[in-house]
């Protein structure tokens, strides 16, 4: 959990392309109280950074108790390591920061009555065992009926790795007891 | 050439045989239920042995094993499919290929379960074993495999039972729950009252169970327990709804590739070549130097499963 790798950085030194802007995708951890996104976002404006999107996922919780919030953005490589110095000279929390280069998408279905309750730990694990970042989220439940909860993760994936990105969520769902609908991957044109 | 066939099994695809038969020019000399059977050396006539079913609950007033005595070329084995041993139906086969007779299988059990025992008999005896019925109905999947040379396919995989893609299908198009549309499939026909077998996705297992036995061409003997298998109970409507937000659906596919037999539900692209609807079967074959081959008809039912029945008992003219 308190891994914390800062590979953009070194990326970025060591592909050295100038000024052209390439994506990031930096993961925090907020306090819940009010202002503290904002005050998370500045020092990304502030030091060249262009926010694509935030992923804000509210209502679950890190194991410190607090907020994940994923932010995608585009920098200059050169500016990607200032603005996570800047976020952290700022009280952030980074958990993650890198210019990592997700060639492939997954989409899993998970499927059980504790799927939404136990989701944020779902996700952090599936986020720390393998190479794999959430990409979406989407929850399904029908109310009134006795039909089981399903929540689809799109996944990016390191080119190569979706075999073993499947294995890590296969192996948590059989802890956690739920069922997992993959996706087939060849021959299904 | 006209074959004397004897058939064991009495229900919707051994009923089949008995009355289709002719149109392929061969004769029924024999045909047996589990309790009683009926022998003419001349050929049996279909309407009158139904006939008897119906009135009395017997084909005939001689009992099952005066079938092996008759005088016939080929064994068509229709009785239900057993797991483990695959008893009765392997001493079936055991008996005919003993007494140097050709065996056609519409039973799965023999042919998923004791593959490497099969061939050994089969190997010791004048009469060979055919099983095309046992995967996919009226589908010509072995013979296709057979034409291309095990060797030269690589991977089978696709849909191979109606029960539960009905079921599946229904499910996604109209947003009913499980048991909602398996009640009906069960008013229909298209699930049994035990729908265990086709839902727990066994059936499917062992179809493609006997694919990896034919594509390893003996090299390794598959049986169900060394498939992974999980069935369509644990997708409910809220998965389906998931998936074709996103332009997909859900289907029972069944893998045999070098890694083994696999089932279970897998998210497919909506209307790829694997998403078919309803009772309808696909099977997809992955080819060395021939891309991939798709052939999908109708995976079940007493005339259809006959049809590749007769088909085998032609190949051994």
């Amino acid at each position: 959990m308190s891994a914390q790798d800062l590979d953009g950085g070194s990326d970025a030194e060591a592909d050295g392309s100038g000024e052209m802007p390439k994506p990031h995708t930096i993961r925090l951890e907020l306090a819940d109280e009010p202002g503290q996104l904002l005050a998370a976002l500045a020092p990304i404006s502030d030091n060249g950074g262009n926010l694509l999107s935030i992923f804000h996922e509210r209502g679950n919780l890190t194991p410190r108790g607090h907020i994940p919030v994923e932010v995608d953005l585009e920098c200059p490589p050169d500016r990607f390591e200032r603005i996570v110095d800047a976020l952290r000279d700022a009280g952030v929390n980074v958990i993650r920061a890198g210019a990592e280069h997700f060639g492939e998408e997954v989409m899993v279905i998970l499927v059980g009555d504790t799927v939404d309750s136990d989701l944020s730990d779902t996700l952090h694990r599936i986020e720390s065992s393998a190479d794999a970042t959430l990409q979406d989220l989407s929850l399904s439940a029908r109310e009134g009926t006795d039909e089981a909860s399903s929540a689809r993760l799109r996944l990016a994936v390191r080119s190569g790795r979706v075999d073993e990105t499947l294995a890590v969520v296969r192996d948590l769902a059989a802890e956690k007891g739920l069922h997992v609908v993959e996706p087939l991957a060849e021959g299904s044109q | 050439m006209s074959l004397r066939l004897a058939v064991l099994g009495a229900g919707a695809v051994g009923g089949s045989v008995l009355d289709l038969a002719g149109d392929y020019g061969h004769d029924v000399v024999a045909f047996a239920d589990s309790s009683s059977s009926a022998v003419d050396p001349a050929g049996l006539d279909p309407s009158a042995v139904h006939d008897r079913k119906e009135r009395d609950g017997v084909v005939g007033d001689a009992d099952p094993e005066s079938v092996f005595d008759a005088d016939y070329d080929v064994l068509v084995e229709a009785t239900p499919t057993t797991l483990g041993d695959a008893e009765p139906g392997f001493s079936h086969v055991e008996r005919a290929l003993a007494d140097d007779r050709h065996v056609v299988l519409a039973n799965k059990g023999p042919v998923a379960e004791r593959y490497a025992d099969l061939r050994a008999l089969e190997a010791e005896s004048e009469g060979t074993v055919q099983f095309e019925a046992a995967v996919g109905g009226a589908i010509p999947i072995l013979s296709t495999i057979s034409d291309l040379g095990a060797p030269h396919v690589t991977a089978a995989r696709g849909v191979l039972n109606g029960t539960a893609n009905f079921i599946l299908s229904r499910m996604a198009a109209e947003g009913l729950d499980y048991e909602h549309v398996l009640a009906e499939a069960q008013d229909l026909g298209v699930a049994e009252a035990d729908p265990t077998f086709d839902v727990d996705g066994i059936d499917a297992a062992l179809k493609f169970v006997i694919l990896a036995n034919v594509l390893s061409d003996g090299e390794t003997e598959y049986a169900l327990d060394d498939a992974e298998v999980e069935g369509i109970r644990n997708v409910p409507g809220t998965a389906l709804d998931l998936a074709a937000e996103d332009g997909r659906t859900v289907r029972l596919i069944g893998e045999a590739t070098a890694d083994g037999v696999r089932v279970a539900p897998r998210l497919i692209p909506q209307g790829s070549a694997l998403s078919v609807t309803g009772t309808q079967n696909i099977v997809q074959l992955e080819t060395k130097h021939a891309g991939q081959l798709n052939i999908s008809g109708r995976g079940a039912g007493g005339p259809e499963t006959a049809t590749a029945v007769l088909s085998d008992v032609s190949r051994l003219e």
